[in-house]
């Protein structure tokens, strides 16, 4: 082999070449794979959610909804706020759907399920309207009209010891069947389900063995 | 008979001249070092075709707004706190009412995007109708539409930035649009967001790919834009004909 030594089967100019680029993409790799994963690590990471207590029994109704402050994330102040409209379950229409017992208060998300901006209630109408681009849901939260693809968003309630508390959100197709939480414009029947699949932190239900205790009266 | 101690007369040195003196000495120290001018004159007094216009300037206008947008954002950002909790919107108001010119170079910020944003249709309308897209200069092309994609991607990012209610919801909202993309959709959006919802994550993440990650692309690929502009030249308008050389229909005497 020209420019080798006998018995050489690289040279020393294609072994050095080798070598140094080598050792150049290693020292490149080392800063940028660490870096790219910390970019994209919140993909994989679960966010813990907490129960909330948003009132006591008395305060809901089966016929109309209470609009409720939660936090949505912590420690960011108003813009980590949502809303959540509640109403106590009427069997006489909440009958399709997952049931069990963290439905027995209906808490809608406020969310628009077309692009994300924030829906009112509107009594009179018993519909939800939503002021971007006319997204209007019916009482259940149901789609009757504009562009959203699939009802509102809604979050896990539960009653325990005088208290209902609030829990993490969930996500319905048409027919109100529960589904991890997706983001707002995708759809989750038919073809949807599989073409937005579900996030790899997919929230699991917060215990409910260990639920915040009601604020002290002080006082008492 | 001039004595020894007669000083020969020179004429007296004015100081406007000294100072170009000066500059000139500097500036021959630097480029017998570098090399420099060679590169400066290749670049700068370069040939162009007959019949040129104004619209050939389109594309130095948008280099411009882009320096223009890159010099008052980082003055902006010695002012800028992106903090999600109010103090976002404060420091930007803080910048508008308090701060000296703060409103100023705020505006030319915030103008200039749009003006960019102008500019450079502008001038991919006239590169496209001219037909100076055409070989050999694809790839300044394919590198300009990169640019604009990526000038998009400032303006998305930059709109957060006020945290005022406008751009918070034309964040939501714009985030969602990126997660409609069937499969990688879910997953691009949570990427945006720094996690499923949006949090104090989204506006540093916004922040840190509107003032660093972005503008090194961006300055980068211009780099490499002007750089085959120069190395391959400008095309001649369309409606200026090419003439054949003399030396070619040249008989030759033999």
């Amino acid at each position: 082999m020209p420019g080798a030594f006998e018995g050489e089967t690289v040279t020393r100019r294609a072994f050095m070449n080798v070598t140094a680029q080598t050792a150049g993409g290693l020292a490149a790799a080392a800063f940028t794979l660490p870096a790219l994963a910390f970019a994209i690590g919140p993909i994989f990471k679960r966010v813990p959610f907490e129960w909330q207590i948003i009132g006591t029994p008395a305060d809901f109704t089966e016929t109309q909804y209470a609009s409720k402050v939660i936090t949505i994330v912590d420690g960011i102040g108003e813009a980590g706020k949502g809303l959540a409209y509640v109403r106590k379950r009427d069997p006489a229409i909440d009958n399709i759907g997952t049931q069990d017992k963290f439905n027995h208060y209906i808490a809608l998300s406020s969310r628009c399920m077309h692009l994300g901006c924030s829906v009112r209630y509107v009594q009179a109408a018993e519909r939800f309207v939503c002021p971007c681009h006319g997204g209007v849901y019916d009482f259940r939260g149901q789609v009757a009209g504009g562009p959203p693809v699939r009802p509102l968003d809604r979050f896990y309630t539960l009653e325990h010891d005088g208290y209902v508390y609030i829990g993490p959100r969930y996500s319905v197709n048409s027919e109100l069947q529960r589904f991890s939480p997706r983001d707002p414009a995708q759809p989750l029947d038919g073809i949807g389900q599989y073409m937005y699949p579900a996030r790899f932190d997919t929230s699991v239900l917060p215990p409910t063995n260990n639920l915040p205790l009601p604020p002290t009266i002080p006082g008492t | 008979m001039a004595t020894s101690t007669d000083k020969p007369k020179t004429p007296p040195v004015h100081p406007v001249d000294a100072a170009v003196e000066g500059g000139l000495t500097v500036v021959d120290w630097i480029d017998e070092r570098t090399q420099l001018s060679p590169g400066l004159r290749w670049m700068l007094f370069r040939k162009v075709p007959k019949g040129i216009n104004w619209a050939y300037t389109l594309g130095s206008a948008t280099l411009f707004v882009f320096l223009n947008q890159a010099v008052t954002g980082v003055f902006l950002a010695m002012y800028y706190r992106p903090d999600v909790n109010g103090g976002a919107y404060e420091s930007i108001r803080n910048i508008n009412d308090n701060v000296f010119l703060g409103q100023f170079v705020h505006g030319m910020h915030k103008w200039g995007a749009s003006v960019m944003i102008v500019l450079i249709f502008l001038h991919m309308g006239r590169v496209f109708f001219f037909g100076a897209y055409k070989y050999p200069r694809e790839l300044t092309w394919i590198i300009g539409v990169v640019l604009l994609i990526l000038t998009m991607a400032m303006g998305f990012t930059g709109y957060l930035l006020p945290f005022d209610q406008r751009s918070y919801w034309a964040s939501i909202v714009g985030i969602n649009i990126n997660g409609t993309g069937p499969f990688i959709g879910p997953y691009l959006s949570d990427f945006l967001r720094g996690g499923p919802e949006f949090g104090a994550t989204t506006l540093s993440r916004f922040y840190a790919i509107h003032m660093m990650l972005i503008p090194g692309i961006m300055a980068a690929l211009i780099g490499f834009h002007l750089y085959l502009v120069t190395k391959l030249g400008i095309s001649a308008p369309p409606w200026v004909r090419a003439t054949q050389p003399a030396a070619i229909t040249e008989t030759v005497e033999v």
